[in-house]
């Protein structure tokens, strides 16, 4: 915000500092600090690596801690087999795991494919489920054409489907506000819950999500770093991390957080099987959600559910940084604006109109 | 060694005292109990089906829990004026009253952390919140800070009285070099954590309605009216039913305390009000729902004007030497008082800071059954664990409860 001359391609401006330099001060030759940094470590042990010795000796006693739950359960269950002794192993080393932010690569992939294969004891279906890291440059970023959305809420729906989202409580990351026309931007007389036929005369309708903001209200106050921003510029949740606390809810004025109040439940014939970890794998009771920009579709070069399944093209998606990518010529040819910019948030999703 | 052997003997005293008693004693205990049971059976319900079964949703997203959990924050803190005068002005009056004081501190502070935990989507992770452990996100969060001051505070509460307890039911006198840093540093402490607390809203660039810097300071106004105006009540219960000698004088000086600082809070309520109304912005609009409703949409109403009935009256009532002086009246001014900032800084704060929603929708927000029942087990919890510590506290302190004394 200081940057006087900040473009919106200069979003990203901060964060790539950091990531260049190493904060040790030096800005030639090599420094500690990045090296330093590059040895992650999961579970308990992320946060004893103060020395090798500790850490290893930390090691020792998480290894002995699942040898010996290992034993407890051989020992306790003498009719069971061994796929169920499997399961608890799982259960149990998905219960102590670390949060995924601060996962290595190989930890990642271990805990992806410890929830395939928890899934596929559980159900005998298999999944598919990435853990596929951010892209260098790449910023995703979003705009919504307000001309041209008729209320059609054919997004609402592909979002829900893509995303395994709750059926029973009808959670749904898009609202769609229906607005009347000559009334201006006026979300106090707009309607996010229509039922009836559209467009309707004399009205208009906008979209609102997670904006994926640069500058997240959210990610300050999650107060065990569960929900952050991804170097992609996506803001997501660890669903495993999240102690359920919904002060990021609190903290996020655009309405863009959803919480499982209870579990959720959807068909298994309807379930996405094409799943990322930070994205729509499946949740549990008592933590939060939200829109990730469909992150196991744009990290593979697709555009999200929403952006795909509109029928009026009002949705457009793509890389910030990318010269040619379409936003990046609706940013500079359209008059372009955020939504509650004076709070600082710096969303990465802008409305036009033609 | 010998440390262990008097700890080990206190302990064993304690619990003999605290399971016996008259039969008044007993039906209270009963009673917390058998609350404390349904609250539990509510629990458990909660823990099974999820969040779903209170009235919270994804529009009010916080609800009872966290209202109760924010005023007693507040009764916690108002310990300070307590500790305050005994050991650091080294005021006698209060010397008596102050092991009352911090007991209530403590049952307000595990009180705090119950709602904390009920409100909590994932208990069976909570371990992430600890630090070293899990990762905790400080000094970003404020709800970090909240969990450092809270438990702090709750250890200085614990050590002080205890220290001072320890000696004397070996009938040796407490060292002033010892506690009295503690003492210090609590009377900040208390200052800390309502303040912290209040940061957790104000610092909410989302929430108008508590993005406001009045909070803070209205927090501490009505936390020092509110929690002294509940220990003149227990302190009148104390002396009404045990042996433990309060003087009229530590009544009246804690009714003074009480007076100014509803005064203070009632200059603060119309400065705000004066802001929300006088020149009304967008921003404006939880506060009109709370005082006035908004769309039809009335269900805080009847709350929030009893509450500023409730505490208009009693400051009124407190201003006069005569009336305060009463005892009756004082003890009514106390009751009405303490009712009326449970609503104002219980749900009247938190829930229209989600009325309207971040884009205008008025959802509103009706507790459950459920929901209720929890609350009502943890306060009965808070009283249980107060009743449990003042029981000990007052037989060390009147000599019934002696080391080696059979």
């Amino acid at each position: 915000m200081s940057n006087k001359e900040k473009k919106w391609f200069s979003l990203n401006l901060k964060n790539e500092k950091k990531s260049g330099g190493c904060g040790c001060g030096k800005t030639t030759g090599s420094c500690d600090s990045n090296t330093k940094e590059l040895k992650r470590k999961d579970g308990v042990d992320q946060v004893f690596d103060l020395k090798m010795d500790r850490r290893s000796a930390f090691k020792k006693l998480t290894a002995s801690l699942l040898i010996g739950a290992g034993a407890v359960s051989t020992s306790c269950s003498v009719f069971s087999d061994e796929k169920s002794k499997e399961k608890a192993q799982i259960d149990w080393e998905e219960q102590f795991k670390g949060n995924y932010k601060l996962m290595t690569d190989e930890e990642k992939s271990a805990t992806v494919d410890r929830l395939v294969r928890s899934y596929q004891l559980r159900t005998g279906k298999t999944i598919n489920m990435s853990s596929k890291n951010a892209e260098k440059d790449v910023l995703f970023g979003y705009a919504f054409n307000i001309s041209k959305c008729q209320g059609y809420m054919d997004c609402v729906n592909a979002c829900v489907e893509e995303n395994n989202q709750d059926r029973k409580s009808q959670m749904q990351y898009i609202r769609i506000h229906e607005m009347k026309d000559g009334k201006g931007f006026n979300f106090n007389d707009a309607d996010d819950n229509y039922y009836h036929e559209v467009p309707a005369e004399g009205h208009f309708y906008m979209g609102t999500q997670c904006f994926h903001c640069d500058n997240p209200p959210c990610v300050e106050v999650c107060p065990v770093q569960a929900t952050w921003r991804e170097e992609d510029g996506l803001v997501v949740v660890d669903y495993d991390w999240c102690v359920g606390c919904r002060y990021c809810m609190a903290a996020c004025p655009y309405d863009g957080r959803r919480f499982n109040w209870s579990k959720p439940e959807i068909p298994e014939n309807e379930i996405n099987k094409n799943q990322h970890y930070l994205g729509n794998r499946l949740r549990k009771k008592g933590v939060m959600e939200k829109c990730t920009f469909c992150v196991q579709r744009s990290r593979n070069g697709k555009n999200p559910a929403c952006v795909e399944a509109c029928p009026t093209g009002s949705r457009i998606f793509g890389n910030l940084l990318d010269p040619n990518s379409t936003i990046r010529w609706v940013l500079e040819n359209k008059k372009v604006f955020r939504l509650k910019e004076d709070l600082g948030t710096e969303p990465k999703f802008w409305y036009f109109m033609d | 060694m010998r440390r262990f052997k008097v700890f080990k003997n206190l302990v064993g005293d304690s619990i003999d005292i605290i399971t016996h008693g008259s039969k008044k004693y007993h039906l209270w205990m009963a009673f917390l109990t058998f609350v404390m049971l349904v609250g539990m059976y509510c629990y458990s319900i909660q823990l099974d089906e999820g969040l779903s079964v209170t009235g919270m949703t994804d529009r009010v997203s916080w609800g009872l829990y966290i209202s109760n959990f924010t005023f007693l924050v507040g009764v916690a803190a108002a310990a300070v004026m307590l500790v305050m005068p005994t050991y650091v002005l080294k005021d006698i009056d209060f010397k008596q009253a102050v092991l009352i004081g911090e007991g209530i501190a403590v049952a307000a502070l595990i009180m705090c952390l119950a709602f904390v935990v009920a409100d909590m989507g994932g208990p069976s992770v909570l371990w992430h919140l600890i630090p070293g452990i899990g990762v905790f996100n400080f000094p970003n969060s404020m709800l970090t800070w909240d969990v450092l001051v809270l438990n702090g505070y709750l250890f200085l509460n614990i050590t002080i009285p205890f220290y001072i307890l320890f000696k004397h039911y070996q009938g040796k006198k407490a060292k002033t070099s010892i506690y009295l840093p503690g003492a210090l540093i609590s009377v900040f402490w208390a200052v800390a954590i309502h303040l912290v607390t209040a940061f957790l809203y104000q610092g909410l660039q989302a929430r108008p309605f508590w993005n406001n810097a009045l909070l803070g300071p209205r927090f501490l106004a009505s936390a020092f009216a509110a929690g002294p105006a509940l220990i003149i009540i227990v302190l009148a219960v104390i002396r009404t039913y045990t042996k433990f000698k309060i003087e009229d004088k530590t009544l009246k000086k804690l009714a003074m305390v009480v007076t100014v600082a509803a005064q203070i809070n009632l200059i603060m309520l119309i400065s705000e009000l004066f802001k929300e109304f006088y020149a009304p912005t967008h921003h404006s609009e939880s506060a009109y729902y709370l005082f006035f409703g908004l769309e039809g949409k009335t269900a805080l109403l009847p709350w929030i004007w009893t509450s500023i009935g409730l505490n208009v009256l009693a400051t009124i009532m407190l201003t006069f030497h005569k009336l305060r002086n009463n005892f009756r009246i004082l003890f009514f001014c106390c009751f009405i008082l303490f009712v009326a900032i449970w609503i104002e800084k219980g749900f009247g704060l938190i829930v229209p800071g989600f009325i309207p929603g971040p884009y205008g929708k008025i959802a509103e927000y009706t507790p459950t059954g459920i929901e209720i029942g929890v609350t009502l087990g943890i306060w009965a919890m808070g009283a249980f664990v107060f009743s449990i510590l003042a029981r000990t506290a007052i037989k060390i302190e009147t000599g019934e409860l002696r080391y080696k004394k059979k």
